[in-house]
Parts: C-alpha cells; structure tokens; sequence
C-alpha cells in the first residue's frame, strides 16, 4: 500500500470513529437520526450547511470545468451566493412551519401544507429522482480519488465499489450527528487543500497568475470570456437563476433547515455563507493551472485534473492527503444524500402508502433502504459518462420543480391549491424528462430564434411551464381547494 | 414596511445584469481577468449587503419590541 492510500485509509477511519463517538449515549429515533433532535446551533448549522454545499462537486467538479471549459465555471461561484441572500428571506419561514407542525422532511411539509399526503408520496419521488444523479457524482468523484491516489494501482470500477460501502457504513452508525462533526473536519482540510494549490500551481508553473491566465489566453483565445453562442452570457445568467432558485429545494438542504434551533442562524448564515464561496476561486485556479501542465483530458477526463496535476507537482503524502480531503467531500454530502433519500422512500413513501406502520418499523426499513439506494446509484456510476457538473444540473433540473409549488406555498392562505402544486409539478417534470431523454435544447426546438433565446438553460423553460400550469390550475380550482394548516393535521 | 429588504435584489441584478457587459479578459484586476473579478467582487457585495439588511432588520425589532413593551 502506498503512502497516499495510507493517509486517505487514516482519515477515513477517523471520519468512522467521530460518527460512533457522536451517537454514544443518545436513543436513535427517527427524530435523533435525521434532524438530530432540532437543537443545533448557529456554528453546527453552519458546517453541517457547508458540509453539503462543499461537495466533490466543487473540489473535482470545478476543478474540472476550469479546466475543460473555462469561464462558464464562474457560474458556481455566482449560484451559491445569490442562494444564500434568498435564503434570508425564505427559511425562516420554512423553519416557523417545520417547527409548528414537527415536520421531519421536505415532502412533509408539502404534505402539510396542501393537507395532501398524495403530493407529499409525488415531491418525495421527484426528490429520489434528484438525489440519485447527485449522488452518483459524489460516488464518481470517490472512484477518482480512491482510483488516482492508488496510482492506478485500484481501478475506477473498485474504487466505486469500496467508496459505496463506506459510505453506507458511515450512514448506518452514525446519522446526521456523525456528519456534522465530520464536517468540521472535512471543512478545515478543504479550506487549507484548495486555497493551498490555489496559490501554489500557479506561482510554481508559471510565476503568478496574471502570467498564468495569458499564457491559457494565448494558447486557446476566448477560453477566459463565455463564447457568443452554447455557453453564452444568456446561457450562464440562466443557469445561475435556475440553480439559485434550486438550491434549497434539495431535499437533504431543506432538511438541515429543520436541524436549527433559532430562525436567526439562517439570518447569520446569509451573510457568512457568500465569503464561503470564495474557496471556489482557488479551486478554479488549480483547474487553470493543469491546463498547460497535464494537457489532454478531453470529456468526463477533466474531472480528473485536479489529482492528476497533484500527483505531478508533489509526492505521495501530499498526494494522499488531496486525497483524503476529497473524500470528506464526498462523504460527508454523499451519507446526507443517502440518509434522505432512504428516510423520504420509507416515510413519506412507504409509511404514506401503508399507514399505521410503527415508527421503529419504518426507522429500521430506512436502514435498510440505504445499501438499496447506494447500490442504485452504483449502477449508474458505472453506466454513464458525464462529467461531475452535467450530473449536477441533470439533478437540478429536477428538483428546482418544487419552487414554484413552494413559492406559492408561503402564505398563511396559499395561493396555489392542492390541484395545482399536483398539475405544476408533473408538468414541469414531464418537461424536464422529455427534454433529457430525447435530448432537445433550445437550439434544436427554435432554431430561428436569436441565440439570447436559443441558449437558456432548458430547466427554466420546464420551471416556466410547471409556474404557467400551476397557476391557471390553481385560479381554475381555489379557492375551494386552498388549504389552511388546520386541516392538515387530521390522522391520515 | 421594511423597505430595505428591497436591497437583496442589487447583487443578483448587478451580478448577473453585468455579465454581457464584462465578458472580456481585460483589463486585468489583481491578475484576474476582468468577467472573473467582476463575479467575485459580487460575491464579496452580496455578503455586505446581507449583513446591511441584518443590521437594519434586527434595529427594527429591538424598536418593535420596545414600543410593544
């Protein structure tokens, strides 16, 4: 075993023993398990909202783009940040509801909300569709970690088979506690890891970045701006609305929401959480940096730049230790994933469709859901090509379906109603599948179109049509079935 | 009525309203070229005008609360 498997097999089994040592003493329910008793503070919230946010995503992902496509990466910087200012306003809201009515998942407070246990079962299906492409991105950068830092010793096929196994046995002990307090961790390392090759690449290969960034300018001209047409400024202002708006309705973000003991750790989260973004600049620096360094990665490849460049520029312990910080940005988000996913197919699925089941049952039936899901996404890690950034916006795409319901959803009397939340959300859906199944854009759908039209990200058309449904359903049906908190509560 | 919070639109419209008009590499900022700098220097705003309307807003409630008393 070399020294760079070492130290990432070393911070693994720390990230193993905090998540033991963080359940002692506790009574696992469902409660405990997943929002881990609703009594955390502003710094718990806070690492365990970066601990999402800061994903393989990020470190391989944007590491990756920079490096294959350039400036469209400078969407992530922008999505993040305009998410938090949203959030300021939208959860608090969330949280006073959540509180109210003990809800434990996004679905249940859709459930709730309308007095419709029938759209709750829809927006947990919707959300199980999202995780499964978020979460095969995490597995995927596992597999290029553990695969990489092996020096080719360990495939890219058992690197994800070793990496889901860990990953299910880290849900499994510990819950959401064990990924709060490995998120403290996995963030310390990140933080240091990326602003270190950030500033280090750069000067090293090239002596300083104004340096870097004409060098990349001369060799491949426009690669620093977006082109005039795919990626366009149209294209970018798109995706960064569409992803912002997306944003909180990821199921396991939604969830952390409810893990706060005050409304105002949200408030205080806002203005910190933007300066958080920044870590991306080094981030995309180190992806900049390989460019000239470790030409050649073409595709779904440039995902593996980051580690590639490392391997070339420093020995196998720093090697190991890139390593390990990118697998704590992995498995901190990819347990989070796991855990929903599992908890909205036993609760809010399951325990809807056969109610009366006791909570221990559909406690220990989400257990055992979690080596169902993970081997779910196995199958597509090992089926599909795309890079880390394309299987993100595939998943946003999806969840971002669930605004437009909850936009409408905020009022003490909402004004969508049952029927349309119902209409919206499938409309949208159906658009979102239609358009990635038979692979239409923009482009090939108007074809005539000034390109300002022709490159929209394809999600906000679905996000469009979904607002569009939900609101003539909703005039077509309200106010009869506009629902009030009152009515929900009612045994189902 | 908390006018302010009005303020939260700035940086998504200047990030992202300014994007066709800074999509150049120069000039160049601290070695950046100059659609990367603008995008960062949005992030950095979006936090300081969040921390702005925090301020006014929790203002308004000590006053809220002090009238109520």
């Amino acid at each position: 075993m070399n020294p760079a498997l070492l130290v990432i097999g070393a911070v693994l089994a720390l990230a193993l023993a905090l998540g033991v040592r963080a359940r002692r003493g506790r009574t696992m329910t469902l409660e405990e398990w997943t929002v881990g008793g609703r009594g955390f503070g502003t710094v718990f919230v806070f690492l365990l909202m970066a601990g999402e946010i800061y994903t393989t995503f990020t470190f391989l992902g944007g590491s990756g783009w920079a490096y294959g496509k350039g400036a469209p990466a400078f969407y992530i910087l922008c999505y993040g940040a305009l998410a938090y200012a949203l959030s300021y306003f939208l959860l608090p809201v969330i949280w006073r509801y959540a509180r109210e009515h003990q809800l434990l998942s996004q679905a249940d407070y859709f459930t709730s909300k309308f007095g419709s246990p029938g759209l709750g079962v829809l927006v947990s299906v919707v959300s199980v569709i999202a995780i499964v492409p978020y979460l095969v991105l995490q597995l995927k950068g596992l597999g290029i970690i553990v695969s990489e830092a092996s020096y080719g010793a360990i495939t890219s096929n058992s690197a994800v088979w070793i990496s889901s196994a860990v990953l299910v046995v880290y849900v499994v002990v510990s819950g959401v506690r064990g990924s709060a307090w490995t998120a403290v961790v996995k963030d310390v390392m990140i933080l240091v890891v990326a602003i270190a090759l950030g500033l280090y690449l750069p000067l090293h290969y090239y002596g300083g970045m104004r340096t870097m960034f004409e060098r990349i300018e001369a060799a491949k001209p426009g690669f620093l701006t977006l082109p005039a047409t795919g990626m366009s400024p149209s294209w970018f202002i798109s995706t960064v609305i569409l992803t912002s708006l997306g944003f909180y309705m990821w199921p396991h973000t939604f969830g952390a929401v409810y893990t706060a003991r005050h409304e105002n750790v949200f408030r205080r989260n806002a203005v910190v959480m933007p300066l958080y973004q920044l870590v991306l600049l080094f981030v995309f620096l180190a992806g900049f940096a390989a460019i000239q360094q470790v030409p050649g990665l073409t595709g779904s490849a440039a995902d593996l730049s980051l580690l590639r460049v490392s391997r070339q520029t420093f020995g196998p312990w720093i090697v190991g230790t890139i390593g390990a910080a990118g697998l704590l940005t992995a498995l901190v988000p990819g347990s989070m994933l796991l855990m929903t996913a599992a908890t909205l197919v036993a609760k809010n699925v399951y325990g809807r469709l056969a109610p009366g089941t006791p909570e221990v049952r559909v406690t220990l039936l989400a257990k055992w859901l979690v080596p169902v899901i993970a081997l779910v996404s196995v199958y597509f890690t090992m089926r599909g090509g795309e890079t880390l950034v394309t299987l993100l916006l595939m998943g946003y795409n999806f969840v971002t379906q669930l605004f437009p319901p909850l936009l409408f959803s905020l009022g003490r009397k909402p004004y969508a109603t049952r029927a349309g939340a119902f209409a919206g959300i499938l409309s949208g859906v159906a658009t979102v599948a239609w358009l990635t199944l038979s692979g239409v854009t923009m482009a090939t759908l108007v074809p005539s179109w000034p390109d300002v039209v022709k490159d929209l990200n394809a999600g906000i058309i679905a996000m469009l049509v979904n607002t569009v449904v939900l609101l003539v359903v909703s005039l077509a049906t309200g106010p009869r079935g506009a629902t009030d908190a009152a009515v929900t509560s009612r045994p189902v | 009525m908390r006018w302010y919070r009005w303020l939260a639109l700035v940086p998504a419209i200047g990030m992202l309203g300014g994007v066709p008009f800074v999509n150049r590499v120069e000039p160049w900022v601290f070695g950046l070229p100059l659609l990367l700098a603008w995008v960062l220097v949005w992030v950095l705003l979006t936090s300081a005008t969040m921390w702005l309307i925090y301020a006014l807003d929790r203002r308004h409630e000590r006053r809220a609360e002090q009238s109520g008393a």
